[in-house]
């Protein structure tokens, strides 16, 4: 059973780990992954939320298959995770960027440690210089080439990690919470770097974060609570459902709180408003 | 007036050439009760200020005084200092190390010179302060979810009754809810205890929130200090350090830009809420 078109498809997704007392003894299973189907397409710009705790990094770690499903399967670009014979294929496919830059760079100079995944799949040296080039230029970083990474900003950090794991030339690019410990311009530059890729490269982009002001250029959004899919529709349908992500332990962007304050005080504004333009716009509608 | 710096610079590698003013001739005054917000974008210094406001950096050239007294003066007692002027680092969670929660924060009253059962009534007062269920007391620290993990940390300072409890970008990495629950807590601290607060953040909308005063810091100088509304007025010379301005402030530019007469200094979305119904009804 393959889905050539689906890039990333799971099927009743379960993980479950055991807990246990400070001894050591077993004392439960908890599923962290809980029935999950999952189906992006190639070229999607997939944003996955959840408050702390809700299963969505265990979520990520199936992708690549760091983790295996308890009960269930993930398929990736049609190669079932569970067969070990594909999980080079597969890592291949799917790259991975993490939370702290600092535990991903490994490089003494910024183009040594994009070089490093592609000189361990092998690929001869001639290329492998041409695909740091391309990959740093990708992501704006270039002309840091020479830089050692550990004088970079953390968004700056990020952005090498970035193109560590397009070098490698994988179909999609899986973001576990990579702005979490950026400051806002940083937030910005990685933002908009995934954006690039996925926008000019046509990479698959599944991003995972907190930051409500990332998703809004999103194709699809998933919300995830306790393990599984709470919510999900493009960034207007779930904007639209305030009350809900706030109940999720979510936010929505001040826009959209506004528009929806507005709302409660009898002003008519439509439901899920995204931008500042688009809240600008609307409000001038009302007023003329 | 609890806490005073007076023309305070602090340079790394003085005697290089590669000599960096990281605050350049400081001047500010934290009143007893405040709630200051710290904003600056990465590198402008905010993180070095904070370390001189409890004698953990000592100024190249100027005075810090904490209640009328020089805090490098030699027979002043640092050790105290650091129990009064509280400081939680950034992803403070880690540095918990002991087996249980309620250990962990007697460690700070402890290492003060505190009996053990003055230590003892300490953290149950400061566990219960920052809202920790009873039941997770005698857990290990490390099992604990991020935010409660959060609220340990600050416990263990809170244990060591500090005045001024300063917070190093306290909400970083935590969902929204839990960073709302974060500051709440934060505010109440100022509100039932009387301390001072002094919280660096990079939340324009967070700051505007809470804070009371706002502190602006670009290139180890400060820039503004003023209350939120009169700080959030300068948009563009904000944006030109690299910082923002709250959505909504930046809402009501646009529509000001539009024709619309509305306020400039608005910084919450129950603010604008309120003055855009009027203008519709």
């Amino acid at each position: 059973m393959t889905n050539a078109e689906n890039i990333v498809k799971t099927e009743n997704l379960v993980f479950e780990y055991i807990r246990r007392d400070e001894e050591g003894n077993p004392i439960g299973v908890k599923a962290a992954v809980d029935d999950v189907d999952l189906n992006v397409e190639q070229g999607q710009f997939i944003a996955i939320l959840g408050h702390n705790g809700s299963g969505k990094s265990t979520l990520a770690k199936h992708l690549n298959a760091i983790l295996l499903p308890t009960e269930g399967s993930v398929w990736i670009d049609g190669m079932d995770t569970t067969k070990g014979d594909h999980l080079w294929d597969i890592r291949q496919k799917i790259g991975m960027v993490f939370q702290n830059p600092d535990n991903q760079i490994i490089g003494q100079v910024v183009e040594e440690d994009v070089g490093f995944g592609p000189e361990n799949m092998g690929v001869p040296t001639e290329e492998i210089w041409a695909r740091v080039e391309e990959s740093l230029k990708a992501v704006g970083m270039y002309e840091y080439r020479k830089h050692s990474p550990n004088k970079l900003s953390g968004g700056q950090k990020q952005r090498v990690s970035i193109a560590g794991v397009i070098a490698m030339h994988p179909k999609c690019i899986v973001l576990d919470e990579p702005t979490a410990m950026l400051d806002p311009n940083g937030r910005w530059e990685v933002v908009r770097a995934a954006r690039a890729l996925n926008d000019v490269e046509g990479v698959t982009v599944i991003l995972i974060t907190h930051y409500m002001e990332e998703i809004v250029h999103a194709d699809h959004v998933i919300v995830m609570d306790q393990g599984k899919i709470a919510m999900q529709g493009t960034p207007r349908e779930i904007f639209s459902r305030v009350e809900e992500l706030k109940e999720l332990r979510l936010d929505v962007p001040k826009v959209t709180e506004l528009a929806y304050e507005l709302q409660k005080r009898g002003i008519p504004m439509p439901d899920g408003i995204l931008t500042k333009e688009e809240f600008v716009t609307e409000f001038l509608k009302l007023k003329h | 007036m609890s806490l005073i710096l007076d023309h305070v610079t602090y340079e790394y590698g003085s005697d290089t050439e590669l000599a960096v003013k990281a605050l350049d001739n400081i001047e500010l005054v934290i009143d007893d009760n405040e709630f200051l917000g710290l904003i600056g974008h990465t590198g402008s210094g905010k993180s070095t200020l904070v370390q001189h406001l409890n004698g953990l950096l000592k100024p190249t050239s100027g005075h810090i005084y904490f209640n009328g007294r020089d805090i490098h003066e030699n027979d002043f007692d640092r050790r105290a200092l650091r129990g009064e002027v509280g400081l939680v680092f950034q992803y403070p969670e880690h540095q918990l190390f002991e087996l249980t929660v309620f250990k962990d924060v007697c460690f700070g009253p402890k290492n003060m010179g505190m009996k053990p059962e003055q230590c003892e009534v300490a953290a149950y007062e400061a566990l219960e302060a920052v809202g920790l269920d009873e039941e997770l007391y005698d857990q290990s620290p490390l099992d604990l979810s991020g935010g409660q993990k959060r609220r340990v940390a600050i416990a263990g300072v809170l244990a060591m009754h500090p005045k001024v409890l300063v917070l190093d970008e306290p909400t970083a990495g935590l969902d929204p809810k839990g960073r709302d629950e974060i500051l709440d807590l934060v505010k109440e601290l100022k509100k039932n205890l009387g301390m001072t607060i002094v919280l660096v953040s990079h939340s324009m909308d967070d700051v505007a929130e809470y804070a009371d005063k706002i502190v602006v810091m670009d290139r180890g100088k400060i820039i503004y200090h003023d209350t939120p509304k009169n700080v959030f007025a300068h948009a563009k010379e904000l944006e030109a350090m690299g910082l923002g301005v709250p959505q909504v402030t930046s809402v009501m530019k646009s529509l000001a830009d539009a024709g619309i007469d509305v306020p400039q200094d608005i910084t919450t979305v129950d603010e604008a809420a309120d003055v855009l119904a009027a203008l519709c009804k």
